[in-house]
């Protein structure tokens, strides 16, 4: 339940889009017409992963206004944990899945003037659904996509045949860069700006903005991070009298589930906040690998989310 | 062009007034499926929270969307207040979309759920809506505003019973951006609209301290999409005004004075406030229904349960919030008619009214 609603769904269709991503369709088993949603949602992919339950977000990046089928894409991943690998080396039409209902955590400020938007390699999959929502209101936006070569630029044909004006598309492989501050400061005033890609790319966007002057409200960005592979640990569950031992491919989050605890989650990337649990007592490390958490929290220790941080040492008990 | 409708009244829905004379009243079977909001003798201000899905057939909680026998007397009464005020319903330019997002969710709720008052019929965007018990037969364009008398937001919440407003999402607060407000208790939709969900809080007593808006403001924040929530809320009014809003105060603070033993259980209203929370999914805002229900005193203490517990409830009270919620001034007059009817024998818990009695 901590999830929030699902959706019981088959696979309609998965198409190779290029070395490294594929696109996967999901329609209901019964016909009825998916939920609407708004550009910039995410939904949870609920995985049987050979026996280890997987639940992985991913941004729905087809037409919000098309509600036969929600499509996503996925990077492979050869060395994280393997909900990437699933997805491809397993998943094929027919299959029957469960998702959840669509989350927003990178939603479009229905006030602003202008969407300014920089995407950098499978960081482009929420502007896809939030271009085809701006497209159909009339909305104003430019995209900056940069991707590592022109074979690994998914979608920028269908991008840039469809708005030629209002795309411009990078290439690392040939020495082209974003010209940020240009960019920045041609904007008109009520423009907000929306980034999603690499951690590099993010930070660098929102530091050069800030540098510039804008207001911190017009800045807007998703990164979900995948839960990191690390040392196994054991864990204290103070609330439910058990304990746990978090694998090396498993998140503490997973951990948790598996041991029947339900325990509060929303996008499972250490962006929410929701998964919050407050630590009882710690003698050794808590990796935090969230960015939901300050740094005084960190600092003071009484707070770990699951959904991606680890822990080394002696002995963790949390409130769960 | 305006919303021309016309009532029909078929013998279910009562044909009463919430102004004038005052001839609103419950049915004896409306009585005991009434929202009474104390589970237990003793209240406490608390967030109290749960999933809104489908409840106990026959009560308040068993559809989406309750329509009751007071549906088209109080839509008629929203549509003298917007008459008479206009600024009771508005919505800021960008929450256009969350009200259709609105309209959507109540039409395709009501049309399930009472298929004998309430039809949608869909040919791609091309909608044809019936409302039978207000006598409305309606095709239009979903998602263009100019097919329609109001905008979305305005045209469906003057169909719908209970106030509601439309939130927006962003900076990682709420921000009330959209209203129909014409049944509220003490509570004003032009002095809160554009505020964020802290600020249209801050009059309540007690509850920054215990930090429950921190907590509910996470809570709704994370609010998804076929998982609406409700909680309720509650007051007492004398009178069954339904229109209390501090604009219209001279017009009825006064009647604060008029309640006595003889005329306490006619005069003297519970009201309570059933608060459901949706969230849209083209708009990803969140809408609030905050549906007002009534009874009089003396309905309520024919269910013997209820009337032990509302004696011990208001007898309880901390003044402070007694205070807030507006009947300190009437309160040991509450108490001492409504002994009356308590005779100390101990009451089973939850909200239901016993089977036996
Ligand atoms: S679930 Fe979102 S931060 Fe952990």
């Amino acid at each position: 339940m901590s999830g929030g609603a699902k959706l019981p769904v088959r696979v309609a269709e998965v198409v190779q889009v290029n070395d490294l991503i594929k696109r996967f369709r999901f329609v209901t088993r019964d016909g009825s017409p998916m939920p609407a949603f708004s550009g910039g949602s995410h939904t949870v992919v609920e995985m049987d992963d050979h026996g280890t339950r997987r639940l992985n977000p991913y941004s729905i990046m087809s037409d919000p206004a098309d509600s036969s089928g929600y499509e996503i894409s996925v990077r492979r991943d050869d060395v994280g944990r393997g909900g990437s690998l699933y997805l491809h080396n397993h998943v094929t039409p027919g299959m029957e899945m469960v998702i959840s209902h669509p989350v927003n955590l990178f939603p479009l400020d229905t006030r602003a003037k202008k969407y300014l938007m920089f995407a950098g390699g499978i960081g482009i999959t929420p502007f896809l659904s939030q271009i085809a929502q701006l497209s159909h209101h009339g909305g104003r936006f430019e995209l900056h996509y940069s991707a590592r070569s022109r074979a690994l630029g998914a979608y920028m044909d269908r991008l840039t045949a469809a708005h030629p004006d209002r795309v411009h598309c990078y290439f690392d492989e040939e020495d082209q860069r974003i010209d940020l501050p240009r960019i920045l400061a041609n904007q008109p005033i009520g423009t907000h700006l929306y980034v999603c890609g690499p951690k590099g790319m993010i930070n660098w966007v929102l530091d050069t903005a800030r540098a510039a002057g804008w207001p911190e409200p017009a800045l807007h960005h998703e990164e979900f991070l995948a839960p990191p592979v690390g040392d196994a640990f054991t864990v204290q569950l103070a609330a439910t009298g058990k304990t746990i031992t978090v694998a090396p491919a498993q998140s503490l989050l997973e951990a948790i589930e598996a041991a029947g605890v339900d325990a509060p989650y929303l996008c499972r990337g250490g962006a929410c906040g929701q998964c919050e649990t407050r630590v009882i007592a710690c003698d050794g490390t808590i990796q935090h690998n969230d960015h939901w958490l300050t740094d005084e929290d960190r600092a003071e220790g009484q707070k770990i989310m699951p959904c991606v941080s680890r822990f080394a040492g002696k002995h963790l008990s949390i409130d769960r | 062009m305006s919303l021309d409708f016309t009532p029909q009244f078929d013998g279910f829905f009562r044909n009463e007034t919430f102004r004038d004379d005052f001839t609103y009243r419950n049915s004896p079977q409306n009585i005991r499926r009434f929202a009474f909001p104390f589970d237990r003798d003793d209240y406490m201000y608390s967030v109290n929270m749960e999933p809104h899905t489908p409840g106990r057939p026959g009560s308040v909680f068993e559809h989406t969307f309750d329509v009751d026998e007071h549906y088209v007397s109080e839509m008629i009464d929203r549509a003298k207040v917007l008459a008479q005020d206009p600024l009771r319903c508005q919505s800021l330019p960008h929450m256009t979309l969350a009200g259709w997002d609105l309209l959507e969710l109540i039409m395709e709720s009501k049309a399930r759920d009472y298929p004998q008052w309430f039809s949608l019929e869909k040919d791609g965007n091309r909608w044809r809506w019936i409302n039978r018990p207000m006598g409305i037969d309606q095709t239009f364009t979903f998602l263009d505003e100019s097919t329609l008398p109001y905008g979305p937001f305005e045209y469906i919440t003057r169909q719908t019973q209970g106030d509601f407003s439309l939130q927006d999402e962003r900076d990682g607060t709420l921000w009330m951006d959209a209203g129909m407000i014409t049944s509220q208790a003490d509570w004003s939709l032009d002095f809160d609209i554009g505020m964020n969900f802290h600020e249209w809080h801050a009059p309540v007593p007690l509850a920054h301290e215990m930090g429950v808006f921190d907590r509910a403001l996470k809570f709704l924040l994370k609010l998804q999409h076929g998982a609406p929530v409700r909680r309720y809320n509650w007051t007492m009014t004398v009178n069954p005004l339904l229109d209390t809003a501090p604009e219209t105060y001279p017009e009825w603070g006064h009647m604060r004075t008029l309640p006595t033993q003889e005329n306490m259980g006619h005069m003297m209203h519970l009201r309570v406030e059933l608060q459901g929370l949706f969230r849209l999914p083209r708009s990803n805002a969140i809408a609030f229904s905050i549906r007002c229900y009534l009874a009089k005193f003396e309905e309520l203490v024919t269910v013997p349960k209820w009337g032990r517990r509302l004696h011990r409830v208001v007898r309880d009270i901390h003044p402070d919030v007694a205070a807030y919620k507006g009947f300190l001034r009437n309160r040991d007059a509450m108490v001492e008619w409504l002994s009356k009817y308590d005779d100390g024998k101990p009451t089973s818990p939850g909200w239901w009214p016993d089977d036996e009695e």
